[in-house]
């Protein structure tokens, strides 16, 4: 039998090879972009049952995170308040009347809960304990960003396993003083100086970070076993 | 020197110098088979229809695979990786057995065809290409139960140092991740090897097809192969350098799987001993497969003259020679245990083999091991009995199962008595361990017929190098030979006359 291949097979396997290498390179490019937390989950900005804005009660108000998210010093978990801490407020003083808080007034006399959509949500085989962070001088803006400018709040970090782990294994770009955790406009140069060698130093947030880490003998679990038990 | 000795021999007239006796090497073909034959014969098996035997044995192989393979793994995948017979104290078990066992049975394959290859071992070209075969499918069949045994098969990525957002790097001081470069390196050049080699071969079917699927098919495997001068010197050269890239891999690979056991703190596995008593028993099983396998192909498809008793003889000796290295590492295992007298090494050894022991619930499975590994090949010190393809075939086959307890013993026997006597259980397989198991064992027959039905199962062109008339130095030689007045021998004693091209 003769022989059935043209010429131009001769090309084919190099043709192949480029055409492989071009797809291989797309799709791991393109999965590296669209299909990693930084693009899954970042910017993730749900429409509320309420229009709740943080910029006006925390940027504008000034009222403080664990006023409304009362557990977080104490639980593991960060509880999205209850209408009745919303009425504290809004029964007999301000916006009384005000249709953006109506399903509010609704679930307050009928008793039942209302359904505010989970933004950041955490897999259910990660042990995550919030009052060990904040106990430990990391504020909530290093993992939600700055919520007292969000109108409406959003995915600011991205939450992906790796990013947990940069600061396990770096605390000292985030440990502030303890009474600076909910201020989340706070940065290391609003820290007073420090007497260093008899001069008075303004220290940089991996000094100061540095130099909480070992008075609070901070040492962050990077082992699987400290997050997933 | 020369001149005196002949000076002092008692002159004849008709003798013009001492006769020569003169070994004749055996023959690795027989009958004096044609360039043709062997193309014909070879070729032949891909051409024609299967014999009923091969139905026979590919149908049910094919279905075990289907149920045991398919099936247990469909629901070891939905249901959990608890459905295997493993617990906490046994977290190894049958699935790493099975993995040690058939990662063993591939590295006949690589010996043959990398280490026999650069020492110039002119009979393995009759039996590389099927060793390389097996190799390459007793991988395939190793690779699924690590793969598994990791427990969420979708995550086995993890093993690859692949940047993520999870920041998820591997543990470089594991021998379990030196495992998975060693297995996955040595598939990977098994298989390149088993290719680059299959090119002229696959071209010849090409070139002698009939009908236009084969033509395609085979033209698309051949590479565009012509045969020319230039292309067989870039051939044979890629094929050297491959040749001896797997030879490290002969000696790497099991080497590392017994690194998965000697790097651990665990009685009865920590021991320095282990890489080259798992390099031996790997070839020793190995080409206690190959025999298994090619003993029957043999008759099979009429190779008699290309595999002959010679062949066979080699392994057998082979097998004879690892079988006893095997048997001086368990034995210099257990007497080290005792000379060392470290307590909890010998606490081991006696509860795996029963010395002095009441409490060794696996002493049956160390004698099994030791009838099938140390004793059953000492048969072959008898050439009687590396004659005797019924012999050859039956110790072969105890070999494959005195391999297989081997790793039991090893694994098994080990973390059952471990160091907490409140962690001490008897192992159970449950009904998928077997059933994946035996699946496998039906997955590697199918495979290897396949192989038999879709590809050269021998070495065509090779094979046709070690014919005497491939020799272009051969005149000269029997010239030579012939002007010295020699007599030629067989290795048996007799005398022949000049050897037939």
């Amino acid at each position: 039998m003769a022989n059935i291949f043209p010429r131009s097979s001769n090309f084919l396997p190099v043709k192949i090879a480029a055409f492989v290498a071009v797809i291989g390179a797309t799709v791991t490019l393109g999965f590296t972009y669209y299909g990693t937390p930084k693009y899954t989950r970042v910017g993730y900005q749900p429409d509320q049952p309420v229009p709740f804005s943080h910029k006006i009660h925390v940027g504008e108000l000034g009222m403080d995170c664990r006023y409304c998210h009362s557990n977080v010093e104490q639980s593991n978990h960060s509880n999205i308040p209850s209408v009745e801490t919303c009425m504290n407020c809004h029964e007999n003083g301000i916006k009384t009347n005000s249709p953006a808080l109506a399903p509010i007034r609704d679930a307050y006399e009928t008793k039942e809960s209302l359904a505010w959509i989970q933004i950041h949500e955490t897999a259910d085989y990660v042990y995550f304990d919030h009052s060990a962070h904040v106990n430990s001088g990391i504020s909530c803006v290093s993992c939600h960003g700055r919520v007292d400018e969000m109108e409406k709040v959003y995915h600011a970090e991205n939450h992906s396993m790796g990013w947990c782990l940069e600061c396990h294994r770096n605390p000292e770009q985030h440990l502030r003083p303890i009474e600076q955790v909910t201020n989340l406009a706070w940065t290391a140069k609003d820290h007073p100086g420090v007497m260093v060698d008899g001069e008075l130093k303004q220290l940089s947030q991996e000094e100061l970070g540095q130099k909480l880490k070992e008075q609070w003998k901070i040492n962050p679990p990077v082992s699987c076993g400290g997050c997933h038990r | 020197m020369a001149s005196e000795a002949t000076t002092t021999q008692p002159a004849a007239a008709d003798v013009k110098r001492p006769k020569l006796e003169v070994l004749e090497r055996e023959e690795l073909i027989l009958n004096n088979r044609s360039l043709a034959w062997i193309t014909d014969r070879i070729c032949g098996i891909v051409e024609n229809r299967m014999p009923l035997l091969w139905w026979l044995i590919f149908i049910p192989s094919a279905l075990v695979a289907m149920i045991g393979v398919g099936g247990g793994l469909t629901y070891l995948v939905s249901t959990g990786v608890g459905v295997w017979g493993n617990n906490n104290s046994l977290m190894w078990g049958w699935p790493i057995v099975n993995f040690v066992f058939w990662i063993g049975i591939g590295h006949a394959g690589t010996l043959i065809s990398a280490i026999l290859f650069l020492t110039r071992q002119n009979w393995r070209t009759s039996i590389n290409r099927a060793a390389e075969a097996m190799t390459i499918f007793a991988v395939c069949c190793a690779g699924i139960f690590p793969a598994f045994h990791v427990g969420r098969v979708w995550m086995a990525w993890f093993l690859a140092p692949i940047p993520n957002a999870n920041a998820i790097w591997q543990n470089f001081k594991s021998p379990l991740l030196w495992d998975v470069f060693a297995v996955s390196t040595y598939f990977t050049v098994s298989l390149i090897f088993w290719y680059i080699g299959m090119v002229p071969d696959l071209a010849s079917i090409r070139d002698r097809a009939k009908n236009k699927i084969r033509k395609f098919a085979y033209g698309v495997l051949s590479l565009g192969w012509r045969g020319g001068n230039r292309q067989w010197r870039h051939y044979e050269m890629a094929y050297l350098l491959l040749a001896a890239l797997s030879t490290p891999l002969v000696l790497s690979v099991h080497t590392i799987v017994s690194f998965d056991f000697a790097t651990s703190v665990v009685p009865g596995w920590h021991t320095t001993i282990f890489p080259p008593y798992f390099v031996a028993g790997a070839i020793f099983g190995g080409f206690a497969m190959v025999l298994t396998l090619m003993i029957p192909v043999r008759k099979l498809f009429g190779l008699e003259d290309l595999i002959t008793m010679k062949h066979i003889d080699n392994m057998a000796k082979i097998i004879a020679f690892t079988g006893c290295l095997v048997g001086y590492a368990y034995l210099m295992e257990l007497f080290i245990a005792w000379y060392g007298q470290n307590k909890f090494e010998w606490a081991a050894f006696a509860k795996r083999t029963g010395l002095g022991e009441d409490d060794a619930p696996y002493a049956w499975a160390y004698y099994c091991m030791m009838t099938c590994n140390v004793l059953a090949p000492q048969f072959f010190w008898v050439k009687w009995c590396r004659q005797n393809l019924w012999v050859v075939m039956g110790v072969a086959m105890l070999v494959n199962i005195g391999m297989w307890f081997e790793r039991f013993v090893i694994i098994v026997t080990t973390l059952a008595r471990m160091w907490l006597p409140g962690d001490w259980q008897y192992y159970h397989p449950s009904p998928v361990d077997i059933m994946t198991f035996v699946g496998t064992i039906g997955m590697f027959l199918a495979l290897f017929m396949l192989f038999l039905r879709f590809l050269p199962c021998i070495n065509i062109a090779e094979v046709k190098w070690t014919l005497l008339s491939s020799n272009v130095h051969r005149d000269e030689l029997e010239h030579a030979k012939e002007e010295a007045g020699a007599q030629s021998f067989e290795a048996g004693g007799q005398a022949i006359g000049k050897k037939q091209g």
